[in-house]
Order: structure tokens, then sequence, then C-alpha cells
């Protein structure tokens, strides 16, 4: 499956010259969509995982139960307006005054206060039962930390870091195996919420939060940061991608691999270090070691650019260097200033970091 | 003159001698230094409109951005400081005003007093919540910093820590934010303090607790509330000054701050303020429904208790709105059982209403039509809020369109339509002339039409994954139809809006004269001439039961024989 999206964005040179042409022109008007990633409608009733289906059947049984009682008093009402209404508007004489019942009374309060029982036991379960889930040791641990606009997920265990496109396995009858993130941030307040797989969890300095899930589908489920954290919140996306155990060990084994030097690009390279690229960005095995940005150690395994803002194309890459503004307004990655070649460069060094 | 249709005082004449109207400075004049509580209440009100209408306009273009995917119409940095700008308005200065004018106006024409307890405090009142406003949008123009930074606060109207921190937000729209709610906070806490002092000192003869009307109950539970609840919020503002400007860090993560704590303040008064909001919206429906369906209010001390159990049970429920930010398990299992149990005295309020319309004769003016729409719709929000309060139901729906959803459809179906009935009941007390009927009823379709188109619709792409406070999103999301349904709605309620300014306008020249007590109604107000004069009542009322004018024109039958 998620193999099949890897192949969908390669690249197709003449789309993309096409595509370089129309934003350059277009150069005035910022924000215009750059981008051909293919989107998904993140539903809360597509679930695909333990958590998420239990709060699905969870809501229907809540739905079910303010549906009755919707039904019961809203017929109650219609009732009321239709048989009740002032038939002749000259008869101005008052019907009986009935000024209450404390039988009536007790019962429209005895009859709620159960169902609010109800209701709170069978969510204190469901609450419980995710809440306070027991994270096995053989648990796959990320550490998930928001930035103003996009997503670090620090796999402690295997000793790598990534960004904006988390990798998590497969989970099955024969092999369970629990997903558990720690989420933190490194500014102000952001949400990690993949529909398919939890609900949201608020990422918050100074604190960690907990989240887990159990994937039971291979494939990619997108969701978005769900905090206002800014001027790009709208575009702070985030994609998932639940992989079969083998597939996910070797991805895995990529990450962990120092970053590829291909003497091709050694003059791209060069470059990329002289700049202050090298003050926020992290390519493992090089003198790049800022940490403000995303870790681009292996950026060609990624799909999106910009936090899934674009497609990780080599147009879209010189596009994003060369005015990041354009692509995502409000960025934080400056425009550096270079000269096309430069970015051109660049663009081919990056491109070998597979 | 003596007016001799009054019922009360009718033979006393207290006609000022040589009253003229002076000139148009003077005129104005005498509204910037009144202390009299029907001229404050009607500048709260006119107050309240203006601002309905500039939030209303943030809104439509907050709609148009959204209503097609990848929209270039506004900037993202515009888009969120007008979606700021709107939550903030519509809650600080247009909701509360508005409660607050209503209040100001009725409660010492219903207890039968002649103004507040303290009219000068009211007059303070009013003019420090007016600067609020003008702190508010000078934002605009004074808020700029350095590099850009700044103009009008973009930092949604939770205002959530640390983004509203030095750090995250440079210039001054912080500021402006933080002193427009600190001053506008004041003059809600002064008139909170009044309507308490008015409804616990002021009642004429013979008008005990329980025989006040229902809309004095019920305005008195809110003020209590607004002491509890505005407090933590401006001590939140004050403690966030701090930080930003004398080295505190109660906020400010970077040196160690809690961005929980702020949460925690904002909510202790965020969620307390929706009932401030709603229970004054209770109230209109209170006296609207009996008068019009032509009964007395069905279980009165049931509605008193009930009024007061939400007052409390509302200030434990404030952390259902946090349930993503990693509280412990027994924790959100608390709130969610608060929040369940505020349903129970809300549901026993929609009951009584129900029961007040049970074998009356249901007149369906305006008014009425509003505040019959208004039970379907509060019906139904209640109901999406049950779904809300599910813990772990609420991590998929928080900060969703669902949520957005579910608020409007407490702000504006339950709280706007009340008041919109509220003006169409009142407004002849106030002007003494009706508001046309033909119009009213044109603005009650429309809206109602609008309304549903919006708010029903925007349900649905919060379960298809939408955040709010997002500035434009990708095609192909399986969101674009649902918001084009919504901002269609949006322009058609803004139609009606308009319908309704221009009734209000057209009806104070062409109105027919309203007469004290057009609506054959029996709360004290509808007992002195309209507009009421300065002093209210030529001499003190006596009342021997909850429904005074019904006993005066029933002496076969009075109330205070039942109670």
């Amino acid at each position: 499956m998620s193999r099949r999206w890897l192949q969908a964005s390669e690249p197709r040179q003449a789309a993309y010259a096409l595509l370089l042409l129309l934003s350059c022109a277009g150069h005035a008007a910022w924000g215009a969509p750059t981008d051909q990633v293919v989107y998904q409608t993140p539903s809360i009733y597509q679930t695909h995982s333990g958590p998420a289906r239990m709060i699905e059947h969870l809501s229907f049984f809540v739905i079910e139960l303010t549906a009755a009682i919707f039904i019961v008093v809203a017929s109650l009402l219609v009732y009321v307006i239709v048989r009740y209404r002032q038939r002749d508007p000259n008869d101005d004489s008052e019907p009986p005054q009935i000024y209450g019942s404390t039988q009536i009374e007790l019962a429209w309060t005895v009859i709620p206060i159960l169902i609010v029982v109800v209701l709170f036991l069978t969510t204190a379960r469901i609450l419980f039962a995710i809440q306070d889930q027991k994270m096995p040791a053989a648990a796959i641990d990320a550490d998930v930390i928001g930035h103003q606009y996009w997503w670090e997920f620090r796999y402690s265990k295997f000793g790598f870091t990534t960004a904006n496109e988390l990798h998590v396995p497969l989970s099955s009858e024969q092999a369970p195996m629990i997903t558990s993130l720690n989420l933190l941030s490194a500014d102000v307040d952001h949400s990690f919420w993949v529909p398919a797989l939890f609900g949201k969890i608020d990422s918050i300095p100074n604190q960690v939060n907990h989240m887990w899930f159990n994937p039971d589908k291979a494939g990619l489920y997108v969701g978005q940061c769900a905090q206002f954290c800014g001027v790009q919140h709208a575009k702070m996306l985030l994609r998932v991608y639940v992989q079969t155990p083998e597939e996910f060990a070797a991805w895995v084994k990529n990450q962990r691999q120092p970053s590829v030097q291909d003497p091709a690009v050694a003059d791209g390279r060069q470059l990329f270090e002289s700049q202050a690229c090298i003050s926020c960005h992290v390519v493992r095995g090089t003198a790049a070691q800022g940490k403000f940005g995303p870790d681009l150690t292996h950026f060609m395994s990624r799909d999106t650019l910009a936090s899934g803002a674009a497609d990780n194309t080599p147009a879209n890459l010189r596009l994003w260097i060369k005015d990041p503004d354009y692509v995502k307004p409000g960025s934080l990655m400056p425009a550096m200033q270079l000269s096309d070649e430069q970015i051109d460069k660049i663009a081919a060094y990056l491109t070998t970091l597979k | 003159m003596a007016d001799s249709t009054l019922p009360i005082g009718s033979a006393i004449d207290l006609t000022p001698p040589g009253e003229t109207y002076g000139t148009w400075l003077e005129q104005v004049h005498s509204w910037v230094v009144t202390v009299d509580h029907k001229k404050l209440g009607m500048m709260y009100m006119a107050y309240a409109l203006v601002f309905l209408l500039v939030g209303g306009f943030e809104a439509i273009l907050l709609r148009i951005q959204l209503a097609v995917p990848h929209n270039n119409f506004l900037s993202p940095e515009v888009f969120n400081r007008i979606f700021t700008m709107h939550g903030t308005t519509m809650v600080f200065l247009m909701g509360m005003p508005l409660i607050i004018g209503f209040a100001n106006y009725l409660v010492p024409l219903m207890v039968g007093a002649r103004d507040m307890a303290f009219p000068r405090l009211n007059a303070f009142s009013f003019w420090m919540t007016a600067l609020g406003g003008l702190f508010l949008y000078y934002s605009f123009i004074g808020g700029v910093g350095l590099q850009g930074a700044g103009s009008a606060p973009d930092f949604t109207w939770w205002g959530y820590a640390p983004y509203t921190e030095r750090a995250f937000s440079r210039g001054h729209s912080a500021d402006y934010w933080a002193l427009a709610l600190i001053v506008s906070g004041f003059g809600t806490i002064g008139a909170a303090v009044n309507i308490i002092a008015t409804t616990l000192c002021m009642r004429c003869k013979g008008m005990t607790l329980f025989r006040m009307p229902l809309l004095v109950w019920l305005n008195l539970v809110v003020a209590g509330m607004i002491l509890v609840t505005i407090s933590p919020l401006t001590a939140a503002q004050i403690m966030l000054e701090i930080d930003r400007y004398l080295g505190g860090h109660f906020f400010d993560s970077q040196a160690g701050g809690q961005p929980v704590l702020w949460m925690h303040f904002f909510w202790i008064f965020g969620h307390p303020e929706v009932y401030v909001l709603v229970l004054p919206a209770f109230a209109i429906a209170n006296e609207v429904i009996p008068v019009f369906s032509r009964k007395a209010i069905f279980g009165y001390p049931a509605m008193v208790a009930a009024s007061a159990g939400i007052g409390l049970i509302s200030l434990s429920v404030w952390a259902h709105h946090m349930f993503t930010v990693g509280m412990p398990s027994a924790a959100n299992a608390f709130f969610v059982l608060s929040t369940g149990l505020v349903g129970v005295p809300t549901g026993i309020k929609i009951f009584n209403w129900i029961a007040t319309m049970w074998g009356g004769k249901i007149r369906f003016a305006t008014p009425m039509l509003f505040c019959t729409a208004f039970v379907v719709q509060f019906l139904f929000a209640g109901l999406t809020g049950i779904m809300l309060s599910v813990a772990p139901w609420n991590w998929q729906l928080h900060n969703s369109y669902f949520v957005i959803a579910h608020f409007h459809y407490v702000l504006v179906g339950a709280i706007v339509f009340c008041f919109l009935g509220g003006f169409y009941y009142w407004y002849p007390k106030m002007i003494g002339r009706m508001l046309d009927e033909r119009l009213g009823k044109w603005h009650f379709w429309l809206f109602v039409l609008g309304f549903h188109m919006t708010f029903d619709f925007m349900h649905i792409p919060g379960l298809l994954g939408m955040p709010r406070w997002i500035y434009t999103y990708e095609p192909g999301r399986g969101w674009e139809i649902w918001n084009m349904i919504v901002s269609v709605g949006g322009i058609i309620q803004a139609v009606a809006t308009l319908i309704f300014v221009y009734n209000l306008v057209y009806s104070y020249f062409k109105g027919p004269e309203a007469g004290p007590d057009p609506w054959d109604a029996w709360t004290l107000e509808w007992a002195t001439s309209s507009p009421p004069p300065e002093y209210n009542f030529a001499s003190e009322p006596v009342v021997a039961s909850r429904r005074p004018l019904w006993d005066l024109k029933h002496p076969e039958d009075p109330d205070s024989r039942y109670e």
C-alpha cells in the first residue's frame, strides 16, 4: 500500500517544468497551489486502530441515545405547537392556568439523572480502557515534537530523527504491535490528530502527553495540527504510514544509516554547508547539525515537503528553497536569496539524500 | 400628564413642568451623562448591536475565504486576526453588553424599582465596557510592533499561552486584547454587583424573592456567576501582562511557566461564561413563552431551582474543554460526570417550557416564533453538547468544525434567537412603537433558513476531520461542498439581520403606537407607559403574586390565591 503512495509521486519532468513555469508566472500571487499531493478525507468514521474503533463504537451508542431523546422531546414540542396554537384570533378567553406538578417535575428530574449515570458509566469504561492502557515493552516508541508548522519524530530507541511523515508498524492478531507516542512541543501548543488512528492529544511545552494506537490496516493516514499554533497552522499537515513489519524494519534500517555521500553532488553539499542551511537542519554524518528545522538526513525518503504542503519533487523543492513563503506563507524557513544556479546545486544535493 | 389607561398610579401626574427636548447637542449630552437605567440599558443594547454587525461582517469575511478550497481572498495573517476579533467581539462586545443591557432595562422595572441600586456605578460600568471595545479595535492601528508584527490580535479568542507571550506575539496586539478584556471585565463586574443589589434591596412592596419574575431570578444567578467567573479571567490577563512586561513567567514556557495554567484560568471563566450568556436568554423565554401561550409558567419553583443548579454545577465543568491536554483519566472522568449533570437542570427547563405551552392558546407573534425556534435549537445544541462531553469521543471532536457548529448552535440558535425575540417583545416598551410584524416574519424565516444551512451542515466537515482555525484547505478532502453550503447560509443570515436593523429604524418612525401593554402581559414593566418615564412608576407598585397584572385583569381569579 505505502509503496503505491511512494510511486505515485515519481517525477514526471514535463509536468514539473510546466508547474515551475506557471508558479514563476504567478509569483506575485502568494500561496497558490503548487502541490499534487494526494489527499484523503480524514473522517472519524474510517477507523483503523483499536482505540479509534472503541471511540467510534462509543459514539454510535451516544448518537442513538441522544437521537432518541431528540425524537421524544421534539415530537412533544411539535405536538404542542400544532395542538395548542390559537385558532381563532378573536377569541380572547384565557386557557385554564396550571402552575406545576411536583410529581411531573420529579419524573423529568430523575429520568435524566438515570440517563446521565448510564452515559457516564459507559464513557468511563472506554475512557479508562484507552487512557490507562499499559504499554508493552515491545511497543514502538516515538517522541512527537510539535514545532511551528512542522512535526519532528524522534525514534530514540532506534537512534534517528525524521519529520512530518510518521512510519509505524502494522498490528495484527498474530503479532500485536502497539505504537506509543510521547507528545511534546518546542514552542507553542499543537495537537496531534490523525482521526483514523486516535483522537487528538495536544503537544504542549513543558509537558509530556501520551497517545497510543495499534493500526490494523496498512496504508497512509492523514491528519493535521488541531490546536492553533500560528500563521501556518492550516498547513501543519500530518501523514502516518502504516507498514507491514518487514517494510517498517526496512524503513528503520535505512533511516539509521548516515546520509548518502554522493561525490557527484559534492559542490552542492559544500554550498549547503557554507550557507545558513546548517544552522537549522541536520544531515547526519556531515557538518549540518542545526536542530531548528526538520532533519534532512533521509530527506528523499519523504513524499512531501513543508509538512505536507507540497509533493517532494525536484521542481517543488527548488521552488521551496527559492521562496518558502510562496509554497507556505508564514513558514519560518527564510528565503536565502540564492541564485538559480546555487538553488539547482543545493536541490541536486538534497535529492541524493535517500 | 396623568394617564388613566395605566393600571398603577394612573391618577398621579408627575410630568415635570415645561419639559422640552432641547437642542441636538443637549440631547446627546443627556445620553452621555445619564444615570437612568433605561437609557443605559438601551445604550448597552445599541453598543451590542453595533458590534453584532461588526462581528457578523467579520464572520462573512471568514466564510468567503472558506467557501472554496485554496482560496486567496484573505491571507493567513489576516484570516487569523479576523477570527480572533470575531470571537472576542461576539463574546465580550456583543454578548455581554446585550445581556447586561436587557438586565439593566428590565430588572428595575420588573421589581417595581425606580432605578438600579447604584445608578452612577451603572453609568461607570457602561463606559468601562465601551472603553474596552475601543481598546480592542484600536489594536488594528495601534498594535503594530517590530518587523510588521502585531496589528489586531491573531491568537484565537482563547489566547492560549505561550502564543500570547512576547516571544511569539510581538507588537502590542496582545496588550490591547488583554487591556480590553480587563477594562470591560471591570464594567461587567460593576454591572453584576448592581444587579445583585437591585434584586436583593430594591424590590417593591409585596414582591418577595419567590414572587420575582423568572427573568429577574435568572439575572440574579447570572450576576452571581459573573462575580465568580470574570475575576479569574481578569487575574489571568493581569498575569499575562506581568509576563510580558515585568519579567514574570506564569505562562512563559521558555522559562518554566505552565501553558496549562492559562487554560484552567481561561476555562474556569470560559465555560461558566456560556451559562452567563445563555441564562439571560432562558430568562427571555421564561417571560415570552407564558405570555404567548396565555398560561402561567409551569413549575416556577423548579425553574428557580434549575437556574440556581445550573449556576452551581456550571462552575465545576470547565475542564471538559481540556480533555485533550493530557489530564489524568480520573480527572477526565470527573468532568464527564459533571458535564452530564449540568444537562439535567437544563433538561428540566426545556420540559417546563413545553409544559407551559401544553394546554395553552399559543399566539405565534414574532417574539414567540423566535422563542419556539430557540427551544428546538437549544434541545439540539444540548444533545451535541452531551456528545462532546463524552471524553473519548471528544478526543476526535475537539477543535473540529463539529465543536464550532455546536457552540454556534448555542450562541446563535439559543442566545441570539432569544434576544431577537426579546427585541420584538420589549421594543414597544422601550420605544413606544411596535416593530413591524411583516418585516419581523421575513426576518425570522430568513434567519431560520440561514441559521440551519450554516450550522446544521457545519457539523459534517467536523466529522470528516476538518479542524478549526485553518485559513484554507486542500481540494479533494471532501470538505468543499459542506463549506460552500455553510457560507451561503451565512450570507442569508446577514440579509436577515439587515432586515432586522431596517425594521428597528423603520418602526422607530413608522411603527404603530404600542400603548402601555400591547401583548396583554403580566409583569410590572407593562404597568407603566411606553416608553416609561424616568421615574418608572408614578406610585410604588404593590404586588400580591408573581403576575401582578394578571391579578388586576382577573380580580375574580387572582394568582395570589394559588401561590
